[in-house]
């Protein structure tokens, strides 16, 4: 056992020598997440606001043109094109000129009054994502319009406002609370980054360091000497996991101070949670580190992880519509446990009783990667 | 097991399977090292050298056969074994990273030794090997002969009873490479260590005591270097014909002429009687105009042992197939 200590305890300090001297590297892994949350952050918040709109208006009264107005306000459509039908409409958004398109018909005031009116939103459907924000937005512009327009009609007629207000006050927070686009994006999003960012670090990071000493041929002079398996790969995720640390302050930090995104939860858990999610994605590194023959195919392996990673795990979008199988393979992923625990902790403010099951899971996820990752690495080079 | 075997191997096999099928890159190796003892296996590019080196230390599995070092089992022991041995892998594999006395430190550390006792070993190990100037500096700027001195000094540090060096002056300059052997000689004769080596270089098997030859995966000769020479057929004679071609192609064809092998411009013929064979090859170039310059009898070297005993190998092997077919 003691001697165990010391070989662990000898090729941790090796490690953390050689982490510490490429120190090109280090500042890398300690600045791409920042890096990335700016852009990841930016872009992401950008990519669904000021859709360039096509307007066919054919009503051109006073009702429609509030109409577009609220469109503009809320920040999501840029109704800056003026057409004159429904097929010019279609026409600038096959020519990719608009992402959006609003058709209202002639008399737009008149159902307005009679209380039926009907506005055409046409999206360009190849970018699901303008189409999924685009239409909420939409809808809830829409009704809130309407809201206001049944307020000030009622107030014209003089009816009593309190009766009235206090039937449609409701109405009015149940959709900010669904559609609102604040809490939409960048508090939902924030959280989601910091999963990815964290998983892309350690899986990226580990990955490389047993195939790399394969590669370099150290790995035969270090399997030369007494160390047993776990030792080695204890301490080849050591100064991984301190890094990681490091980043996922950093990652929390920014969103907290700059992107004023709210800490609801406890810190603690979250801290905690971090770290067994940190465990889980090392041990997945490990585990491709140590199945992988070349550094090429270790990359191989984690680009496709990544990009699995981005579709499957409810980062971008939702996983309640994919097929059972596409889910299945999300579910193989450490991230889809860790988003939901991110957000749960940071944007909704739950604790354990709510998120115990993604816990259990995870917790047996990294036991489960660990094992097969020293099972896998033998004390052997074939 | 005889208490004075350090290294034995028993019809040992190991078999790669490839997408063409199995290979067997060790086929039946049959040897023995004595404590003490400097071992040269001894073979070209591909022989099965660092296969064998491989399956003894247990870094690779054994397909059929016995290997232990020391007694231990190169499968069931492997920890004994790795706390007993040294070894310098083919490719210089210390970490490049660290510098002289951190790779020292690391490996002393490792292997279990103790503080005091670092502090005692690793300057005598760095004096040894001509390094103690160079402690702060990073592996990967040494030069290829430093390399392979650190990579011995590390393998040393827990003063193993035997250590294995897989081609250790690869790409290594010959002054180095004489310094480095020289440092072998040192511990054999001061420490007793068993060395094993293996080397394509023919001046590096003549140092050793026992040598094996291995090809194509088997051990043809296994032997004191002085009894391996004695194998080769007949006596050696050396000369420079005016005209290489020619008479490269005639020689072979005369009586009592039992082996040719070219040597940069020279021809190395083996014959059954140097004093009366001599003139008949004069003569033979002679009836088609070539000269012969410094016709000369000399003891034949390992290199020639060795080149005729795999071309005698081959032989057998082409004449098998052709009896097979």
């Amino acid at each position: 056992m003691q001697k165990s200590l010391r070989r662990t305890f000898a090729f941790i300090r090796k490690e953390m020598i050689q982490s510490l001297r490429d120190w090109r590297t280090l500042l890398m892994i300690l600045a791409m997440p920042v890096i990335m949350m700016f852009f990841f952050a930016y872009a992401v918040n950008l990519l669904v606001d000021h859709m360039p709109t096509a307007v066919a208006d054919m009503s051109r009264d006073d009702e429609s043109r509030a109409f577009i107005e609220a469109l503009e306000i809320s920040g999501y459509f840029d109704a800056k094109m003026y057409v004159e039908s429904e097929e010019d409409v279609i026409r600038m958004i096959d020519e990719e000129r608009a992402k959006a398109g609003v058709v209202i018909p002639p008399d737009f005031a008149a159902r307005v009054e009679r209380g039926d009116a009907q506005v055409l939103i046409v999206f360009d459907g190849s970018e699901s994502l303008a189409v999924q924000t685009g239409y909420s937005a939409a809808s809830a512009i829409a009704q809130t319009h309407s809201v206001e327009l049944l307020m000030s009609k009622a107030g014209q007629m003089g009816a009593a406002l309190g009766a009235l207000g206090g039937g449609a006050l409701p109405i009015d927070t149940s959709i900010r609370v669904l559609y609102n686009p604040d809490m939409d994006g960048l508090v939902f999003m924030v959280p989601g980054i910091a999963a990815i960012l964290l998983q892309l670090l350690t899986i990226g990071q580990v990955s490389m360091v047993v195939v790399r000493e394969r590669e370099l041929g150290t790995l035969e002079q270090l399997l030369i000497t007494p160390v047993r398996p776990l030792e080695l790969i204890i301490s080849k995720v050591m100064p991984n996991i301190i890094i990681t640390i490091a980043d996922t302050v950093l990652i929390v930090l920014i969103g907290v101070v700059w992107f004023d995104v709210p800490f609801r939860g406890s810190i603690w858990l979250f801290a905690w949670l971090s770290l067994l999610f940190i465990v889980s994605g090392l041990g997945l590194g490990l585990l491709v580190s140590t199945v992988s023959q070349t550094q090429k195919q270790a990359q191989q392996i984690t680009a496709v992880l990544m990009v699995l990673t981005t579709m499957l795990t409810g980062l971008f979008y939702p996983r309640l519509t994919m097929p059972p199988v596409v889910r299945a393979v999300g579910d193989l992923i450490p991230v889809t446990y860790f988003i939901r625990i991110a957000r749960g902790i940071i944007t909704k403010g739950v604790g354990l009783s709510f998120l115990w099951r993604d816990v259990v899971i995870l917790v047996i996820y990294a036991i489960v990667v660990i094992v097969l990752a020293s099972l896998t690495f033998r004390r052997r080079l074939d | 097991m005889n208490d004075q075997v350090a290294i034995f191997a028993k019809d040992l096999v190991k078999r790669f399977k490839t997408r063409s099928g199995a290979v067997d890159a060790v086929n039946g190796v049959t040897l023995q090292v004595r404590r003490g003892e400097t071992y040269g296996l001894i073979g070209p590019d591909g022989a099965g050298k660092t296969t064998t080196t491989r399956v003894i230390l247990g870094l690779l599995k054994r397909t059929a056969g016995k290997s232990s070092i020391l007694g231990y089992d190169s499968m069931h022991d492997t920890y004994e074994i790795r706390e007993r041995v040294g070894y310098i892998a083919q490719q210089f594999a210390l970490p490049g990273d660290l510098t002289v006395m951190e790779n020292m430190r690391f490996f002393a550390d490792v292997q279990g030794v103790s503080r005091d006792e670092q502090r005692r070993r690793i300057p005598e190990l760095l004096d040894f090997a001509g390094l103690s100037d160079f402690t702060n500096r990073l592996g990967s700027q040494l030069s290829g002969g430093m390399k392979k001195k650190l990579a011995l000094a590390c393998s040393l540090v827990h003063e193993p009873q035997v250590v294995l060096l897989d081609e250790p002056t690869l790409g290594v300059d010959p002054v180095s490479r004489r310094e480095f052997w020289n440092l072998l000689g040192n511990l054999r004769a001061e420490k007793g260590l068993t060395i094993f080596v293996c080397t394509p270089y023919m001046d590096e098997a003549e140092r050793c005591n026992w040598v094996g030859l291995m090809y194509q995966g088997k051990l043809v000769a296994h032997d004191s270097p002085e009894t391996v020479k004695k194998m080769v057929p007949g006596r050696l004679l050396e000369f420079t014909p005016s005209n290489f071609v020619p008479a490269w192609r005639l020689i072979p064809g005369l009586d009592g002429v039992l082996e040719v092998q070219t040597y940069g411009a020279m021809l190395h013929v083996f014959v059954d009687d140097p004093d009366g064979r001599r003139n008949e090859i004069e003569h033979a170039l002679a009836a088609q105009g070539i000269t012969c310059e410094g016709m000369r009898e000399i003891e034949p070297r390992m290199e020639e042992a060795f080149i005729s005993l795999i071309e005698r190998q081959s032989g057998r092997q082409m004449e098998e197939t052709r009896d097979a077919v």
